[in-house]
């Protein structure tokens, strides 16, 4: 019980300590001379620190099952092992957002601490707009989603966590991702706090870069996480579907991305200012948004369990008066952003960046369009729609080509105009190779589109190029070429594994079985056994293959007790060269069991080559903090 | 005239011109072909025309209308004023089941008849359509 008013109180101490802070920035911001640091740091701490005991109260209730609270109630039961209680309490919308407010804060902190190279005023500045945000979010927290409200009579039990949750990639996958989320509000609060000082520069862009990195690095991992959960809980076999809460991942992504580039661009050529700018507002922006819509149960998608408009509206609206106060400063400071050299030359390394950069925001536009506009059409004209995966792979699958290009050349020219017209002849001749290399690999195959053709060349070609890259350069400089490799495999991986996946759905009886290719899938025997919190129902299937290799698969169905809800687990067997996939459901009756079994091809270079992708940014934020 | 520099920057705002109003032009096209509409059984039943499109039907599983075998399902899907016979073969969701709530993707043969090719799973196991939730609000 004294936990809950621990918690509470500690919040409310902490909105104090933010008007403090607030208060104290602008005031020494008015002096001229500012010397004095004032106790800003304490504060700070005491900010973080505050919140960090309510972050723990909130486990500590989670811990001891203490049904008082209503977030507990609501998400935790006794039968429940401890570490998915312990992870419950990030695993709701009160704990996720008191997980956010502990990011928050602990990262404006960590800013704080490392930017004593920075001028004091920007430093004060982003300081504010830092707060704002914070204040913005625990007025959120207590007013519509306080985790610490409390119900009486007190219940005698709770309503347990979904059960798709209690995962431990799950368990971890928030957070990751938050921590990507959240550090894009300190590139907005710097990147404004620059502005107003006219500090765009190339060294205010080597300063940021250490957080944009940061965020790009959770927020792939965090995005990885994701998909993988999905891919082998969800049943469905697949490692992305489009679904709206996905999506709203992969916006802030890409911006950041584009960001990531064009932050180059300006460390070293000191062009691009007000494009950064814009970039650092809009990926907080989408960040910010995503909460948004999972939060408020607009979106109809499979991850959405809270359904709150109140909660909605709120963000809505506290996310307008930040864009809005964003972009008055930035057109009020905007003649402040002096570029004095325009030059563009055609084949420079900048040059390709930008292009790459509009790509980037194409992409980005054509799943924004894709992810709200039903909301819109559904507001305007009551119609109810989806969009599905055909309108994204449409619009996005062929624009990868160029794309792919690009990423292979732009790093192999250089900075302002490229001389070296050997080197150009050079990645030419490089790209028809590959395309013959992709045309007898689709051939061989048999499916023979020509932008499949196209788009196996391209990422060949990046393969290559950046796999020679990758030989010829120092381990240490490598961070861009290992991840643009990663990235290339990525694309190929994917390519490879939906033009060569097979499967296989038939409903069927114990001591049944069935031929699909060269194998034959036999249902052997069912076998229940009970745990705490649920009963296992596990199906034993033997897989004879071609070549005489016996699989034997033991899929699971779980049977939870509460909340009552099935859930399939899927056996998967995994190697380098391919995924073998079954799963089975539950259909009425329990006579039949609903079969799926997937042969997946190269699916765990998937995974993998994200992971490269992270490796890469991982490289380059060592090697800048050595420095 | 103008200088080469001029001379450029306008063609290159030209070209930007045009690639936005294509990308638009693109976007808003396939984003027509490819929007798939929800729809409640007595939407169907109201329809002028049958659609060809791939539609989406929501509402939920009658009660004792399931019925299984080795290669297919057949069942009911009820708004409580309207039914609509489905056949599907495939991936069955853990929370299909009777009395539940339930979205199929698929194509209509006739009124009252719909080919799924897909049963989305909800992963909620409150989960409703939101016109069965407007109708049992209503009542």
């Amino acid at each position: 019980m004294i936990f809950n008013y621990i918690g509470n109180y500690s919040l409310i101490i902490s909105v104090i300590i933010s008007l403090i802070i607030i208060f104290l920035s602008i005031s020494s911001l008015q002096k001229i001379n500012i010397q004095i640091k004032i106790n800003l740091n304490k504060l700070i701490f005491f900010q973080f620190f505050f919140v960090l005991v309510s972050f723990f109260s909130l486990i500590i209730l989670f811990i001891l099952s203490e049904f008082a609270n209503i977030t507990v109630f609501n998400n935790s039961h006794t039968t429940k092992p401890l570490f998915y209680k312990i992870s419950g309490t990030w695993g709701n919308h009160e704990g996720s957002l008191l997980l956010w407010l502990l990011i928050l804060t602990f990262f404006i902190f960590l800013y704080f601490l490392n930017s004593k190279s920075r001028s004091i005023k920007e430093r004060l500045l982003t300081l504010i707009f830092q707060e704002v945000i914070i204040i913005g979010f625990l007025i959120f927290l207590l007013k519509t989603s306080n985790p610490f409200n409390q119900v009486f009579p007190i219940p005698e039990q709770g309503l347990g966590l979904n059960p798709i949750l209690q995962d431990p990639i799950l368990a971890i996958h928030p957070p990751v991702l938050y921590l990507g989320y959240v550090s894009t509000s300190i590139i907005f609060s710097s990147s404004l706090g620059a502005l107003i000082q006219g500090n765009v520069n190339s060294l205010w862009a080597k300063h940021i870069k250490k957080w944009i990195l940061i965020s790009w690095i959770f927020l792939t991992i965090g995005i990885l996480l994701g998909s993988i959960w999905a891919y082998y809980e969800l049943g469905w076999g697949g490692f992305w579907f489009w679904d709206p809460v996905e999506n709203i991942s992969l916006m802030p992504w890409l911006s950041l991305t584009a960001l990531l580039h064009c932050i180059l661009v300006l460390e070293k050529r000191s062009l691009l200012s007000s494009w950064t700018i814009v970039l650092s507002i809009s990926t907080f922006t989408l960040s910010v948004c995503g909460t948004f819509l999972v939060r408020s149960g607009i979106l109809n998608s499979v991850h959405t369990f809270a359904n709150d408009p109140e909660r909605g509206l709120f963000i809505l609206i506290f996310l307008f008066i930040l864009v809005f106060l964003s972009l008055v400063i930035y057109f009020l400071y905007e003649e402040k952003l002096k570029s004095n050299n325009n030059n563009f030359n055609l084949f420079s390394k900048e040059s390709s960046i930008l292009i790459n950069n509009w790509f980037v925001m194409y992409f980005l536009s054509v799943i924004l369009i894709g992810t709200i506009y039903p909301i819109f059409l559904e507001v305007l004209s009551s119609q109810k729609i989806s969009v599905g995966p055909p309108f994204f792979n449409k619009l996005i699958i062929p624009f990868l080509i160029p794309f792919l290009i690009f990423m292979s050349i732009g790093p192999n020219l250089d900075w302002i105009k490229n001389k070296n017209f050997r080197k150009k002849i050079q990645l030419i001749i490089f790209f028809i190779l590959n395309l013959i290399l992709s045309f007898t690999i689709i051939k061989i195959f048999g499916k023979i589109t020509l932008t499949s053709t196209i788009l196996l060349a391209a990422s060949f070609y990046l393969f290559f190029v950046t796999f020679k890259d990758l030989i010829k350069k120092s381990f240490k400089n490598n961070s861009q070429v290992i991840s643009h490799f990663g990235f290339s495999l990525l694309i190929l991986s994917i390519i490879m594994n939906s033009i060569l996946s097979k499967e296989i759905v038939t409903n069927l009886k114990v001591g049944e079985q069935i031929n699909f290719l060269e194998n034959t899938i036999s249902f052997k025997k069912i076998e229940s056994s009970s745990e705490s919190n649920f009963k296992s129902l596990v199906g034993y299937f033997e897989i004879d293959s071609k070549n005489n290799k016996k699989f034997l698969f033991k899929p699971e169905i779980r049977i939870y007790n509460q909340p009552k809800v099935i859930t399939s687990e899927a056996d998967i067997k995994t190697n380098f060269f391919k995924d073998r996939f079954l799963v089975i459901n539950l259909v009425k009756g329990g006579n039949y069991f609903n079969v799926r079994y997937q042969e997946k091809p190269l699916m765990i270079w998937i995974w993998l080559s994200t992971i490269l992708i992270a490796i890469g940014g991982s490289i380059n934020f060592l090697k800048r903090y050595e420095k | 005239m103008y200088g080469r520099k001029v001379k450029l920057r306008i063609l290159f705002l030209i070209v930007l011109l045009s690639s936005i109003i294509l990308t638009i032009f693109l976007v808003l096209k396939s984003l027509e072909e490819n929007v798939v509409y929800f729809l409640s059984p007595t939407e169907v039943k109201n329809l002028n025309e049958l659609t060809q499109d791939k539609i989406r039907i929501g509402g939920m599983v009658k009660k004792d209308s399931i019925n299984i075998n080795s290669d297919k399902i057949n069942f009911i899907i009820t708004d409580f004023n309207n039914e609509i016979n489905v056949v599907y073969s495939g991936l069955i969701p853990n929370l299909f089941q009777e009395s539940k709530g339930v979205v199929a993707e698929g194509f209509l043969k006739d009124k009252n008849y719909f080919n799924a090719e897909k049963i989305l799973a909800k992963h909620d196991e409150n989960y409703m359509p939101p016109n069965i939730k407007e109708q049992i609000g209503e009542k």
